[in-house]
């Protein structure tokens, strides 16, 4: 019997892969690095998520030192998705993008450009407007932009490599708050979907795969959860499942029961 | 002459270049970048870019972030 138990992820093999700017990716978790409490937390949690990518945020260097963080990153053998967190207008993310790719050797960048530290909600106009300028400059360009499918599709008529709609504000932890959108926006553009922030658990990244996304980027989810390691399983199997529903093709929903059992040969018909 | 380092005020004794700046802060220089003004100096260029009175020079590295 054991050797027919069916194993989790046993028919992902025969899943297209996530090609994001040319790049395969083995895994569509994405995982963000904030929030961890410590380096050794955050290795554990990376080992458990399966994510081949991860992502970190330009900070100036501390004086007691950088810390280790790359060194993690890579014992872990995973690669880095520089963010531009914390920038208000585009010029801000422009700088932080180029510092990135300059001290990390990599043209991928997560671009975020927020309107406020309440909300951290994406200013779709700069972000539109750095996105296009970091397209010129040769970047592989991820924006996290809001739900709006107008707004992913500037994103990628400007040459996004890819767009990162939120679920909710970033660290909420609210789950998909718009499902419809998010099913409008995949619907809509030609380049890859990551749905990305304020997811809380695995329910809701298995959502994000149902409804059509390519890949699931989070980090205080998993790294704010009481067992990070044992939540960014969790969502590794959330991807893998979610991805799978949307391809096994759901049922349709209907508002009355329809019965699975045969009504003929009923006893006492 | 003075500079901005990291956002804070810094007296040197004499001009630095970019590549002396980093040795004294004492990281190793990998995975780190140098912004002069608010524009990239790239590491190929670090020995010859001397430090000018008055500049704000920043020194940039990965950090945990989502």
């Amino acid at each position: 019997m054991s050797s027919q138990r069916c194993r989790v992820g046993e028919h992902v093999g025969a899943d297209d892969p996530c090609v994001i700017a040319g790049r395969t990716l083995t895994s569509r978790l994405l995982l963000g690095t904030g929030g961890a409490s410590s380096h050794g937390v955050l290795e554990a949690a990376i080992r458990a998520s399966g994510a081949d990518v991860v992502t970190v945020a330009m900070r100036r260097v501390p004086r007691e030192g950088t810390g280790g963080l790359l060194s993690v990153v890579e014992r872990c053998g995973v690669e880095l998705l520089p963010n531009t967190a914390g920038c208000r207008t585009a010029r801000e993310a422009l700088l932080t993008a180029r510092l990135a790719r300059e001290a990390l050797g990599t043209s991928w960048v997560k671009l975020e450009v927020v309107a406020d530290d309440t909300t951290l909600l994406p200013d779709v106009v700069e972000l539109v407007d750095a996105a296009e300028q970091l397209v010129r400059d040769g970047f592989d360009v991820l924006p996290y932009t809001s739900d709006d499918p107008v707004v992913a599709q500037r994103l990628a008529a400007v040459g996004c490599a890819a767009v990162m709609p939120l679920g909710a504000p970033i660290g909420s932890g609210l789950g998909i708050r718009n499902p419809h959108a998010i099913e409008m926006l995949r619907d809509v553009v030609d380049v890859p979907v990551v749905l990305d922030a304020g997811l809380g658990t695995a329910s809701d990244a298995a959502l994000a795969m149902e409804l059509g996304c390519d890949a699931v980027l989070l980090a205080s989810a998993v790294t704010r959860a009481e067992d990070p390691a044992a939540m960014a399983s969790a969502m590794r199997h959330a991807v893998l499942a979610g991805r799978l529903a949307h391809r096994a093709g759901r049922i349709p929903q209907r508002r009355m029961a329809y019965a699975s059992s045969p009504m003929a040969g009923m006893v006492g018909s | 002459m003075n500079i901005i380092f990291n956002g804070q005020e810094r007296v040197l004794a004499r001009p630095l270049s970019i590549a002396d700046l980093v040795d004294e802060l004492a990281v190793p220089p990998t995975g780190i970048a140098v912004a002069v003004d608010e524009v990239v100096v790239p590491r190929s260029t670090w020995a010859t870019t001397v430090v000018t009175p008055g500049a704000r020079v920043d020194v940039v590295t990965a950090m945990q972030g989502g």
